[in-house]
């Protein structure tokens, strides 16, 4: 399936006039265990798509919370290996896209050059990798061709029509595009216009655009949502109300009721 | 000793300020900062190579930070190392320490201020380990009347605190950082963070050779006059090039300023990394000697990481070294082979601080001290590759006052 699978997806959400719902969880925070659980309780409460973050010592475009949940999934046996492991569990018993999200150290150190079929293996549909610009990575991008893995790329307010060109050339899936200059989990993001100008990129793209950074609500989804875009990512806000709670269970219900109130904003029409 | 029959040939050679050194270097940054990049890229291009740039900003190295250094030789130093002089006929120190604010890293500073001075950035941030890059920052932000913050490690804070009197001094924010090993590596994530959020009215003002394209080029051209400079003094004291020229190496800042002079000539080059506790003691900062590749602060170079691509935190007595990536153009000169790079744990540094201290009069940071306490192996080395005695230049890259806590913990006088 692979790149297909996300085609097929946005074609689908399009038609029938949904907005998809991307859920990010780093994986290892606070246990393997519970990602797995966590990520199986978002597609159950209505998540569309994963996004497996595969934590990473130095997450430069984190903010503090995403970047505490990396250290602790570290701590606990969160590596590319496990992010692995848990979209091999999520494919066993759904065919919801998943997105292999992360930086490119932990990508080099197993392998430009066999992560792509290694990760398809896996159930994974699409690379992101946050620190790997178009003129980056090229062997890691023609693995991923030949495993027909998708390398999702980024876009922000701050590129320009050049930046543009340079990082559509290449891409397949979908374009995510950045809310705004920052990190993860800030709260300035202007998303309206963030989501009015992906929907503008959308059409030059030619590819379904979904907007990601600062989305930590349902209202703040459905603002999104209401410019046309194609998606939307759900990270810092799934994080947190992972860590609010003590017990896999409580995690495992706390993203479920997070993720249904996004799914049911996005849907109400 | 001056034209040589082994010069490296043109395949060692690193050249050009391209994205890459070798397979080294290039821009792993997230999108948001990649047009930022270019257009300092840009900027350093058109502006930083016009004359009236370089005539302002060489202004300000004359008569602001007192260049040129001096160049001196320090005989009893010598001496005490190798009674005999049949090792190392003679030691001559480029004294970074007498620049204003007592180190190399004013030289960058005052180029990267001026430069994003000329972007209408209105804003400058920067990260700091020992201290001296963050107060060479916050020096020329007061001079250029811009606003200066400094993310800083927290151990850093503390082990050089009067640093951070000085910042503070000068009108600068020190933000501690509290996330890792507290240390520079996390000072440069933390800026990063800053500047993927104000980019667009903020200049990065990074203080080593690392980092992405084109932050290695520019520094490494800002650094350039200590080479320069103590190969011009050379010529005039003794007429010739020096057999070896040595520098520490944290990111690598003055040790490509000094090399980049003498790079085409043959003169070997020797860099001296931190072992910390010994290289094989896992508590160590020496990069080039026991790391892999990977990328780290937007650049693929040598890094210290484990299986798993996950960084690992350095450890170094001096706070300047203590980094687990290294500039890119070393990466590169380690691979081709045209450079050196040997260690000295914290035990000889802290020697070697005292033996400087004691022979000449002269209280040298701890980072520089690394450089020092190779240099009886460096003789050895060249002595049997010349089959002569060999003559010495080392780059004296700050003076030693912020490390007097660590020295009188450390030290018995
Ligand atoms: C005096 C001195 N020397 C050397 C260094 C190491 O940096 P670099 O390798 O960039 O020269 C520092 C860094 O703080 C320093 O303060």
């Amino acid at each position: 399936m692979t790149v297909e699978r996300l085609t097929q997806l946005f074609a689908e959400r399009r038609r029938d006039g949904r907005t998809v719902l991307v859920v990010y969880l780093c994986v290892g925070d606070p246990s393997v265990e519970d990602s797995r659980a966590c990520a199986l309780a978002a597609l159950e409460a209505g998540a569309d798509a994963l996004e497996l973050g595969v934590p990473y010592s130095d997450p430069t475009a984190d903010g503090p919370v995403i970047a505490a949940a990396s250290y602790r999934a570290i701590q606990n046996g969160g590596s590319m290996k496990s992010a692995l492991d848990v979209a091999r569990a999520v494919r066993a018993s759904s065919d919801a896209p998943i997105v292999l999200f992360g930086y490119y150290n932990p990508i080099m150190a197993h392998g430009d050059d066999v992560l792509p079929a290694d990760a398809a293996a896996a159930g994974v549909d699409a690379l992101l990798i946050v620190d790997l610009p178009p003129e980056e990575g090229r062997s890691l991008r023609d693995a991923a061709e030949a495993a027909r893995l998708a390398v999702v790329p980024l876009l922000a307010p701050t590129s320009d029509a050049d930046r543009e060109r340079a990082v559509l050339a290449r891409a397949s899936g979908f374009v995510y595009y950045v809310s705004m200059t920052g990190v993860t989990g800030a709260g300035h993001a202007p998303l309206e216009e963030a989501g009015r100008s992906a929907t503008r990129l959308r059409v030059r793209a030619g590819l379904p655009v979904v907007v990601g950074f600062g989305i930590d609500s349902p209202q703040k989804a459905r603002a999104v949502a209401d410019q046309g875009v194609d998606g939307v990512v759900v990270g810092t806000a799934i994080v947190r109300a992972m860590a609010e709670q003590e017990t896999t269970p409580e995690r495992v219900r706390a993203v479920g009721d997070l993720v249904r109130s996004l799914r049911l904003a996005l849907d109400a029409s | 000793m001056s034209a040589s029959s082994r010069t490296g040939d043109a395949s060692n050679k690193v050249t050009g300020r391209g994205p890459y050194y070798g397979e080294y270097g290039g821009r792993f940054v997230a999108e948001t900062l990649v047009p930022a990049l270019v257009e300092l890229e840009r900027a350093y291009e058109d502006l930083a190579s016009s004359e009236a740039f370089q005539s302002e900003w060489r202004s300000m190295l004359a008569d602001y930070v007192g260049r040129p250094t001096a160049l001196y030789r320090a005989d009893r130093l010598a001496r005490a190392i190798d009674p005999s002089g049949d090792k190392l006929a003679e030691l001559w120190l480029k004294r970074e320490d007498l620049c204003h604010t007592g180190a190399h890293k004013i030289n960058n500073a005052l180029g990267q201020v001026l430069l994003a001075k000329k972007l209408g950035k209105t804003r400058i941030i920067a990260e700091t380990g020992a201290g001296q890059h963050g107060v060479a920052t916050a020096t020329a932000c007061a001079m250029m009347d811009l606003p200066c913050e400094v993310y800083m490690g927290e151990l850093d804070v503390a082990r050089q605190a009067p640093n951070v009197a000085r910042m503070n001094m000068l009108g600068a924010r020190v933000i501690p950082v509290t996330a890792g090993s507290r240390t520079l590596k996390d000072a440069m994530n933390e800026a990063l963070r800053d500047w993927v959020t104000n980019v667009r009215t903020t200049h990065y003002c990074v203080g080593s050779a690392a980092g992405p394209h084109p932050y290695p080029a520019i520094v490494a051209d800002f650094q350039r006059v200590i080479g320069d400079e103590a190969r011009e003094q050379l010529a005039q004291k003794i007429g010739a090039l020096p057999d070896a020229v040595v520098a520490c190496v944290g990111g690598g800042s003055n040790a490509i300023g000094m090399f980049r002079a003498f790079i085409d000539e043959d003169v070997h080059l020797y860099g001296v990394e931190a072992a910390g506790e010994g290289v094989e003691s896992a508590k160590h900062a020496a990069t080039l000697t026991a790391g892999r590749v990977g990328v780290l602060h937007g650049s693929r170079t040598m890094v210290l990481a484990d299986d798993d691509g996950q960084i690992l935190e350095a450890h170094s007595v001096s706070a300047g070294l203590d980094y687990p990536g290294v500039g890119p153009e070393h990466a590169a000169l380690k691979r081709s082979g045209r450079a050196t790079y040997l260690t000295a744990t914290d035990e000889d540094a802290l020697e070697a601080t005292r033996q400087v201290a004691h022979t000449e009069g002269i209280l040298v940071a701890l980072e520089t001290a690394h450089a020092f306490a190779r240099l009886a192996d460096i003789a050895e080395r060249e002595h049997a590759r010349l089959g002569r005695s060999a003559v010495v230049a080392l780059c004296l890259s700050g003076r030693g006052d912020k490390d007097l806590s660590t020295l009188l913990e450390r030290l018995a006088p």
